[in-house]
């Protein structure tokens, strides 16, 4: 397959790590009712995220994430160490991660900031909010901001071969 | 919980920027999107870090709850501004958005390399331009939550 030049981007990829079956659910329907042309993955614990992110073992094919949304607490490696090793990685801190959680607590607010989340967003209880805040993550990360291109960042990342990508959301 | 924008409590923003057109449109989209914004204005990257460390005549410049910082600017460039930003342990905390026409790819990776929190290029049409504000307003004053102005220590 042809490379895809930056401004023909189809979809972007986005990989959300969360271990609640029904927040996954309800962010692939919500990004879905948002019409996004994204690809969403899902990665269930904090050692998987690592591992599709260094493409490793079953992840052998994972794309590069355009962006990344991370739930805090996660089980096995929990989504601060997470957060951390990502921004220390040299290829991965200028993928920007999204912290989406539903602590509201300071403390891991500021925390976050200063292990270089790129931005923090308290996840609602309520379907409804839900959908408002994809909706809303859609038109402003989504839509407005830039990215790097995936194979600047690193020279280890190809361009995604549509073709051979596991899920799509 | 509650909006940061919602109650009142002022929300401080900086803006780095040299063009006065540019501030005097960024001004006015915010004025019309969020009252309890209020925007700093610095025009160079040396006034920028003088507001930030509270220098000189800006011994009371309040700490921005976020930046837009314009990447081309007189005296110190954007980027380094950026890099002193983000290396800075009470500073790095502060949203840091870049706003700025270039869409270069060596720009915007720069920028991610060096920790700034998302990257928009500026519109040149002024219907865009007052959209893209708004949707800053939207996301980053309304939906995420920003780092409460007292730090935990």
């Amino acid at each position: 397959m042809n490379p895809i030049p930056e401004e023909g981007r189809k979809y972007l990829e986005v990989l959300l790590v969360e271990d609640s079956p029904g927040d996954v659910l309800l962010t692939r329907e919500a990004f879905r009712d948002a019409n996004t042309a994204t690809r969403l993955h899902v990665t269930s614990d904090g050692a998987e995220a690592i591992a599709f992110l260094h493409r490793e073992g079953e992840h052998s094919e994972a794309p590069r994430p355009d962006i990344i949304l991370l739930d805090l607490n996660l089980p096995k490696v929990d989504g601060r160490e997470v957060l951390a090793h990502i921004k220390q990685d040299r290829s991965l801190k200028s993928i920007p991660t999204a912290i989406l959680s539903i602590s509201e607590n300071p403390a891991d607010i500021t925390k976050s900031y200063q292990l270089q989340a790129n931005c923090y967003i308290a996840k609602p209880a309520q379907w409804d909010a839900f959908l408002v805040l994809v909706n809303c993550i859609n038109d402003f990360w989504l839509k407005r901001v830039k990215f790097p291109a995936r194979t600047v960042a690193s020279g280890s990342w190809g361009l995604p071969d549509l073709g051979s990508s596991k899920k799509s959301g | 919980m509650k909006d940061d924008g919602a109650k009142g409590v002022p929300i401080e923003v900086l803006l780095v920027e040299d063009s006065p057109g540019d501030v005097r449109l960024t001004q006015e989209a915010f004025r019309d999107t969020n009252s309890t914004i209020r925007l700093q204005v610095a025009t160079d990257g040396v006034e920028a870090m003088a507001m930030l460390t509270h220098r000189g005549v800006h011994a009371k410049s309040p700490r921005p709850d976020l930046i837009l910082l314009d990447l081309n600017l007189p005296k110190m460039d954007g980027r380094e501004v950026l890099a002193h930003i983000k290396e800075d342990e009470s500073l790095k905390t502060i949203p840091t958005v870049i706003l700025t026409t270039s869409e270069a790819e060596a720009d915007i990776v720069k920028s991610y390399q060096l920790q700034a929190n998302c990257y928009l290029s500026k519109p040149v049409e002024l219907d865009a331009f007052e959209n893209l504000v708004k949707s800053i307003n939207d996301f980053w004053l309304t939906k995420a939550k920003l780092p409460p102005q007292n730090e935990p220590a």
